[in-house]
């Protein structure tokens, strides 16, 4: 590396953007390392905002990544606060809004996704919240309490844990889905099932197949949801979990491959070989399902920092990993892995009513994906048959009296 | 601060002050610490942030949780003084602990 080496510049401090530039002064990389975030702090974990941090069980110096006094201490510039406008890949520089202009010898672009906005009147009102950073958070803790009512907008994971969170501080909580089933996007029927009994056995209203047509307001402040159907559910806050399209743009606008996502190989290299994308923004090959796909999880995230740190230090490519995430809800761990591509059927291990249960995806024989409801061994078995693509035994996978140990030998 | 000896696959030792209070997951992931992923930032759903606990420390670093147990089951080159590091809370007794890191954690 000489002098005039710019480095790498990474757009994005998220998660996935402050995994990359830690992980590259680990692997030994020596150049300068920038790190540019939109947000003002520090990159931080995002999972627990809206659960242990929600509910007060974490504090801010434990959601961050690293203590602040790293990244001056290995030697990564922070720049804070700031967005970056343009990227031009010819002259390998970006252009940031406060007017600098950065070169970089390689990009790494973790811009991540934001929460999808409601294109429906009242959407601006005070009290209509989404959950992506700690600011969002930070609001939502402050308008939750005992005697507050929360209206979650879309029976999604960050709806769900918000609920249950809300719940804990003494809130009331509805869940309002526009399907008839909650996770419907997400989870199958039978997990849809448990989770909307769990929560309603511990006080969570829900509107299932109800179409919101507008957020009502007293005086600038949110006082209700109003249904298609007329219906107006009374609330003092309202928060939108309705999903989170990839920020992508300025990948589009550079000339880079995107499809719902900036399209990148199984090192995390987009389509011009000095930009890598990582994170919620990318759009990825899932080499265990021969498609590609846009994953929103920190498994992935970190997986993919791994991919781009290990190419640019030229270290062996980490193995390919099978997708998984987890979802903390009441006392539930939530566990789950794969993806159910190509699904002919499912298997339940266990009972639901029992509250420790798995619900496998096969195609034939071959575990596609697994859900697993307080059932760690399910759950580590299960991505690890994934993995292997190998068949298994329907009956003895059903059958609890044989443990997954067994199961998968 | 209690000190604890973080020993790479490799042999690289590391010796840091971690707060009491904090994990020995998080103690070697916010020093860069190599060796110790910890995906899921220790919510024991994972299994990344798996070490051999040394011989001498075992009894004072606690029992497993079931959730803890059917976790490591399942995790690469398991041993009988493995532990999920993100399940170990760091106190003034565990001054001098010493742990080595797996080959990989994934």
């Amino acid at each position: 590396m000489t002098e005039t080496n710019p480095g790498v510049v990474i757009v994005g401090a998220g998660h996935a953007g402050g995994t990359v530039a830690a992980l590259l002064r680990q692997y030994g990389f020596e150049a300068p390392i920038t790190l540019i975030g939109e947000e003002p702090i520090p990159p931080y974990q995002r999972p627990p905002l809206s659960k242990a941090w929600l509910k007060g069980e974490a504090d801010a110096e434990s959601l961050a990544l690293k203590p602040s006094e790293f990244y001056a201490e290995v030697g990564i510039e922070l720049i804070l606060g700031v967005k970056v406008g343009a990227i031009h890949p010819a002259e390998h520089t970006v252009d940031l809004l406060d007017g600098r202009t950065l070169s970089y010898a390689v990009l790494i672009i973790a811009t991540g996704a934001r929460a999808r906005a409601l294109p429906i009147r009242g959407a601006d009102l005070r009290g209509v919240l989404s959950l992506r950073s700690a600011a969002d958070a930070e609001a939502l803790k402050a308008a939750l309490g005992p005697g507050k009512r929360l209206a979650v907008i879309g029976g999604g994971y960050i709806g769900l844990e918000a609920a249950a969170s809300a719940r804990a501080l003494g809130a009331e909580a509805v869940i309002i889905e526009r399907e008839p089933r909650i996770l419907a996007r997400v989870a199958c029927k039978v997990l849809s099932t448990f989770f909307t009994d769990y929560h309603r056995a511990r006080g969570v209203d829900f509107e299932l197949g109800a179409m919101v047509e507008a957020l009502e307001g007293d005086g600038g402040h949110v006082s209700g949801v109003r249904l298609a159907s007329g219906q107006v559910i009374p609330c003092d806050v309202a928060l939108v979990g309705v999903g989170a399209p990839p920020n992508d743009e300025i990948a589009a606008a550079a000339g880079l491959e995107c499809q719902g996502g900036i399209v990148v190989d199984t090192h995390a290299r987009t389509s011009d070989p000095d930009i890598f994308a990582i994170g919620d923004v990318s759009h990825r090959p899932l080499p265990h399902y021969h498609r590609s796909f846009r994953l929103e999880s920190v498994a992935n995230a970190l997986e993919q920092a791994r991919q781009a740190a290990a190419a640019i230090t030229g270290r062996p490519a980490p193995p390919h990993e099978v997708t998984w995430n987890w979802s903390d809800q009441y006392d539930i761990k939530y566990q789950f892995a794969g993806v159910p591509f190509d699904v002919d059927d499912i298997l339940v291990r266990g009972d639901p009513a029992s509250g420790k249960f798995a619900v496998f995806h096969l195609t034939g024989d071959v575990i596609q994906a697994v859900e697993a409801i307080n059932a760690p061994a399910e759950f580590m078995a299960g991505r690890q048959l994934i993995g292997q693509r190998r068949p298994i035994s329907r009956t003895r996978l059903a059958d609890t009296t044989i443990s997954m140990k067994e199961v998968a030998a | 601060m209690p000190k604890i000896t973080y020993i790479e696959h490799n042999g690289s030792e590391h010796v840091i002050d971690v707060k009491s209070g904090l994990s020995v997951m998080e103690g070697a992931v916010k020093n860069n610490i190599p060796g110790i992923d910890a995906d899921c930032g220790g919510a024991c759903a994972c299994a990344t942030c798996h070490v051999y606990v040394d011989a001498a420390w075992t009894d004072k670093t606690g029992a497993k949780s079931a959730m803890e147990e059917s976790m490591l089951d399942f995790a690469e080159n398991v041993e009988p003084t493995s532990r999920l590091s993100c399940q170990i809370k760091v106190t003034d007794q565990l001054d001098g602990l010493v742990v080595r890191m797996p080959e990989s954690q994934h």
